[in-house]
């Protein structure tokens, strides 16, 4: 067993110009792990030998470089900012995200659907009830069997409770919703569940992450891992905590989720891209937020 | 109507430097930016940001396409006696909005 795993290793670790695509690896794996014990010849057996030697090395290799950062080595992104963009954060009358955070307090008071009602209708006072609901998600949902992220649970109640049509994904509206959420979570500890129902999910999530895809062969751990102490064109690689999000982003000049930025990511690893809210992207959210365990909620935040 | 964000202190003392932030909702189009079909997006943008500290005229800014979406303009004034700060955007389209802000000066 143990060559075994080391070839699947190695597979998975080789260079792969078209990239593997969706999440496969463990299909992509048992291929190799049947065929080996096949191969009976006594030149096969040493190459396989050699091979498993080759990839002894290279998934040393792979473990000591894609460390895990220790928990009191973690950084927020805010931690890697200029003072400028730093001192938007810290103003809530500077940070563009307010307006999203105030029409969501709009939205949430707003009754919508055939049910007319509204948040507020079921929920009452945000401030209250909503403390620290987003620092929990994704999060389990028993009728659909697995986590789901705040926009997702935010559709849910749309369509069940106000019997109102779903809102887009990134449109205007359902970020501010999610801006006006996460709001109320702001300093406290993220604290996704890992019980027996969603580890699944976050060991999915932990796959992708470091799992090598895409043209340029690339794990997220790789960047965010390894080299968070570096710069990639000029700026901070980061550590990769989705601590603020919804963000407002300069680059974007305009609010987005976790999803849209984990896209950009893997568009630029060159991925044939997940849609937008994939499982395999709410998994690698799910991992990202246990991964980020305990450090402060400050959504929304500015990112450059 | 656009969302608007002010910041101006509530109270100051007389004579007192005091910061004033704005922020604006606003997509700024530049104009210059094409569709997913080739066809030019018309510029939409804020032009001009006017601030009178009861009815004078305390500060002007001219805006341009290179200036980013919700603008975000802060500046220092000098307190000189209580009342009504007003704040008015004007840009393409027939955009204009104003909003005021009260400040007591002892």
């Amino acid at each position: 067993m143990k060559s075994q795993d080391v070839i699947g290793l190695m597979l998975r670790s080789s260079p792969c110009p078209q990239g593997e695509v969706s999440v496969s690896a463990p299909s992509f794996e048992t291929p190799a792990l049947r065929r080996a014990p096949q191969d009976e010849g006594g030149t096969g057996r040493s190459i396989l030998q050699i091979c498993a030697l080759i990839g002894a090395i290279v998934s040393t290799t792979i473990v000591s470089l894609a460390a895990e950062i220790p928990l009191n080595e973690r950084k927020s992104g805010y931690e890697f900012m200029g003072p400028e963009s730093r001192a938007m954060q810290d103003d809530d009358t500077a940070n563009p995200a307010s307006l999203w955070v105030l029409d969501g307090e709009a939205l949430w008071k707003r009754k919508a659907g055939a049910a007319s009602k509204s948040c507020a209708d079921c929920h009452g006072d945000a401030s209250e009830t909503m403390k620290g609901v987003a620092a929990r998600y994704p999060a389990f949902n028993a009728a659909r069997g697995r986590p789901i992220n705040l926009d997702q649970q935010i559709n849910i109640c749309r369509t069940e409770r106000q019997q109102a049509t779903p809102l887009p994904l990134e449109g205007k509206e359902l970020l501010a919703l999610n801006a006006y959420v996460a709001r109320q979570s702001r300093g406290m500890p993220i604290s996704v569940a890992s019980d027996e129902r969603t580890r699944p999910f976050v060991e999915a999530g932990r796959t992708m992450f470091y799992r090598r895809q895409g043209q340029l062969n690339f794990a997220c751990a790789q960047c965010h891992d390894d080299n968070w102490k570096e710069k990639l064109a000029g700026s901070p690689i980061t550590q990769a905590h989705p601590s603020g999000y919804p963000i407002y982003r300069l680059e974007w000049q305009n609010v987005g989720s976790l999803q849209r930025r984990l896209r950009n990511c893997i568009t630029g690893m060159r991925v044939d891209n997940y849609p937008p809210g994939a499982n395999e992207l709410v998994d690698l959210e799910l991992f990202l937020m246990w991964r980020a365990r305990g450090m402060p909620m400050e959504a929304p935040a500015v990112r450059p | 109507m656009a969302r608007t964000l002010i910041n101006v202190p509530p109270k100051a003392k007389k004579g007192d430097v005091i910061a004033v932030k704005t922020l604006i909702s606003h997509e700024m189009e530049t104009g210059y930016r094409h569709d997913n079909v080739g066809k030019s997006i018309p510029r939409d943008i804020i032009t001009q940001f006017v601030c009178t500290y009861n009815g004078l005229e305390i500060f002007r800014a001219d805006l341009f396409p290179a200036i980013a979406a919700n603008p975000f303009i802060s500046f220092f004034t000098v307190a000189t006696a209580s009342g009504t700060i007003e704040f008015k955007w004007t840009g393409d389209n027939g955009f204009s909005q104003t909003e005021t802000a009260n400040i007591t000066v002892e």
